[in-house]
């Protein structure tokens, strides 16, 4: 049969397709944002009408998905590790709503920190939630899993998490198509209250999902994903999870030690009982944090277990098969050394990118004030931070640039600026900035208009087109919402805006409006 | 048959497209084949690196190990020599000699190419330049591919198919200046291996 030729993230999006998907919601972020560009340029989602554009945020669109449950239908949610974290009072309240229609939480954590904040890892969350999650080792099990995971999301009425890795998001591989099944039809949920969270029945529900945990338990013990290899040297019992098997069977063509690959969660109890009295020590390969080490260890530990924890592993970053290499006690390949002349080459801003001139001119007007003055925010323009911009001075969460600037303002600190993307605003700024005229804190808010979610590989701007009114909404006055181009040949009026709304004495909003480069250069190609 | 591959170069020079070109190539072999890649952040104007796996068995890891890679493909020089740890004893270096200076501690060029040239299995060839004389200056990295066309152990006419099919809703022009780039490339390399 013909392959598909598809990356982790496009094999999650053909495989809820294939699953009977109504809906995909989410927010771009890497490692995830191909799972719903994968399903947006698909004929056949085009054609069925699936729901696939993008929401403002991970919570709303977590929100609208259990929406879309409620009403019957089978529906999917993507979003980066971090996202989670904002869409994560939906989430842990969705594991007491439970689903109507099938609900699957895709969540792609990035390991090594590729591009992100951190490198928290989302099976916690599903544990914690009291959630089953499933993780798939290759392409074609990402592809085959959104259709038992549908099934058991019914089943149980709970919605599910399938988490991924940036490794196997960001890496292709042949997939082959099976069956496609139809959509669900509309139908509300059986139970009247089944999204009903008023104490009573909320104390109800987790007492029922405490009781279903069995039961998930089971669900894993009988699942295809989790499996039980035997193996004739039972010193060693390597319990292997997602991708970390790859990267165990590549050093061997056939290995003697039991292995129990994971791949659904919660753990088989059944499987893990018998590695562990069946082997002396127990390896625990896991791409992420300790989670099943750290479960198997307890907190007095145990020292048959060996992982991350005891240094047999790294304790931080992703796996790769250098260091799961080690852990067995194999040696290294012979290589080469990096010759010491090959030099560092971080990310940088595009040539002619917008935020260079927009970061130029307001470094110039900020100049009489010393370092310091600049709360940032999450996308390209956090580059600026690097030589030759040097230009903010905070990246911590989206949204957190215009909070942290009222912050600052509030202790006295002058100027307190703050530098957010348009699409960043969309998502987090915008009650930021209500918090702003509300305490009528003293901030100069700079909305970095390039037209586009840049970072992430030009994805559509939830606020696009409106931002002045949105600002002029929350009671941003209309003389301090300032528009400018950021150009090199409007340098010096440009600083004199950024002057004139520093000396101001309120919230100001100033907005340097030029598409990114890559939507230029599109558009004129066209 | 197993091949991996690594291909090197910096965000937006093109090496994803060398990517997609194999791996269409290798599938349309009907040969097994992994590709990872890097999105997001460190596309801009960032080192990028991308490995790639072909081999008539199932493949496990996404990744090659330290020591494990056949070929480094890369279109810029100086991106040619950071994963040299990934190349294993045999292995052929095949760059691109025109170095990309978006940084302000990019070393010597001469001091670079001789320790390129130091490599005993590498080949070195003007990429852009030869891009340039035959009048499609955008298809250095296809020039590349053609330089190492011949260590991949797949047919050249599945590249050609593969060029096809990526670059065919580009237009039947554009498909007509990338066979050729790979096609001058491939005798350049065949000249100099």
């Amino acid at each position: 049969m013909k392959k598909l030729l598809l990356l982790g993230d496009e094999a999650i999006g053909q495989g809820a397709l294939d699953a009977g998907l109504s809906g995909a919601y989410g927010y771009p972020g890497t490692p995830s944002t191909e799972i719903i560009e994968y399903i947006q340029r698909n004929p056949e989602a085009k054609e069925r009408g699936v729901h696939r554009t993008w929401s403002a945020n991970e919570k709303t669109a977590l929100e609208s998905a259990l929406g879309m449950s409620y009403a019957g239908k089978r529906t999917i949610i993507t979003m980066k590790h971090v996202g989670l974290n904002v869409a994560a009072d939906a989430y842990m309240n969705s594991a007491l709503t439970g689903a109507n229609g099938g609900v699957i939480v895709a969540v792609a954590d990035d390991p090594s920190m590729h591009s992100s904040q951190n490198e928290q890892d989302s099976r916690f969350y599903a544990k914690f939630a009291l959630m089953p999650a499933f993780e798939p080792s290759d392409q074609q099990e990402a592809y085959d899993m959104p259709k038992l995971a549908y099934e058991i999301s019914e089943k149980y009425h709970l919605p599910v998490m399938l988490r991924i890795t940036t490794r196997l998001a960001h890496s292709r591989a042949g997939v082959v198509r099976s069956n496609v099944l139809q959509e669900n039809k509309m139908h509300l949920p059986e139970i009247k209250d089944q999204f009903m969270l008023l104490p009573s029945f909320a104390r109800k529900k987790y007492k029922h999902l405490l009781e279903i945990q069995k039961d998930l338990e089971m669900e894993s013990e009988n699942s295809p994903f989790n499996k039980y290899f035997e193996g004739s040297d039972k010193s060693t019992g390597i319990i292997a999870c997602g991708l970390a098997y790859n990267y165990l069977m590549e050093n061997y063509d056939t290995c003697n030690y039991p292995i129990l690959k994971i791949g659904q969660y919660p753990l088989p109890r059944k499987q893990i009982q018998r590695i562990f009295s069946e082997c002396n020590e127990i390896l625990v390969l896991e791409e992420g944090m300790p989670l099943i080490e750290e479960m198997l260890k307890g907190f007095l530990g145990n020292p048959k277990i060996h992982g991350r924890l005891d240094g047999t592993l790294d304790r931080d970053g992703e796996l790769n098969p250098k260091k799961v290499r080690k852990a067995l006690g194999l040696p290294q390949l012979p290589t080469n050394d990096i010759p010491e002349l090959v030099a560092g080459r971080p990310p940088a801003l595009c040539v002619g990118c917008p935020h260079t001139d927009s970061y130029k001119s307001l470094t110039e007007a900020l100049k009489e004030y010393g370092k310091g003055h600049v709360f940032s925010d999450i996308g390209c323009y956090t580059l600026g931070y690097l030589s030759p911009h040097n230009a903010i001075d905070t990246c911590v969460d989206m949204g957190a640039s215009i909070s942290m600037a009222i912050g600052a303002a509030d202790a006295g600190f002058f100027p307190a600026v703050a530098t957010i993307g348009d699409s960043t605003f969309g998502h987090s700024g915008i009650t930021g900035l209500l918090d702003a005229v509300t305490q009528k804190s003293n901030v100069v808010i700079i909305i970095l208009d390039n037209d586009i979610t840049a970072m992430t590989g030009m994805q559509d701007s939830q606020v696009n087109g409106r931002i002045e009114q949105i600002c002029e909404g929350i009671g941003v006055e209309k003389e301090h919402i300032r528009v400018i181009n950021p150009l090199s040949k409007y340098f010096e009026e440009n600083v004199k805006v950024y002057k004139e709304e520093i000396a101001y004495v309120g919230v100001s909003v100033v907005i340097p409006r030029r598409p990114c480069i890559h939507v230029y250069s599109k558009k004129k190609r066209k | 048959m197993k091949k991996d591959i690594i291909l090197a170069g910096v965000g937006g020079q093109g090496i994803l497209s060398i990517a997609a070109i194999i791996g269409t190539a290798a599938i349309e072999s009907d040969l097994h084949l992994k590709q990872a890649e890097v999105h997001g952040m460190s596309q801009r104007g960032g080192d990028v690196q991308s490995h790639l796996r072909i081999s008539d068995k199932p493949i496990h890891s996404d990744l090659i190990p330290n020591g494990g890679a056949d070929l480094i493909i890369s279109v810029e020089p100086m991106e040619s020599l950071r994963y040299l740890p990934y190349l294993s004893e045999n292995g052929w270096l095949i760059t691109n000699t025109n170095a990309f200076v978006n940084i302000p501690n990019y070393p010597n060029y001469d001091d670079l190419m001789n320790t390129v040239r130091a490599f005993p299995n590498h080949i070195a060839l003007d990429a852009d330049e030869i891009a340039k004389n035959i009048g499609s200056p955008r298809s250095m990295n296809m020039v590349v591919l053609g330089a190492a066309s011949s260590f991949l152990d797949l047919p050249y006419s599945k590249l050609e198919e593969g060029i096809k099919i990526i670059f065919g809703r580009k237009g039947e022009k554009i498909v007509e200046a990338n066979l050729e780039a790979m096609k001058v490339g491939r005798e350049v390399a065949e000249q100099n291996k």
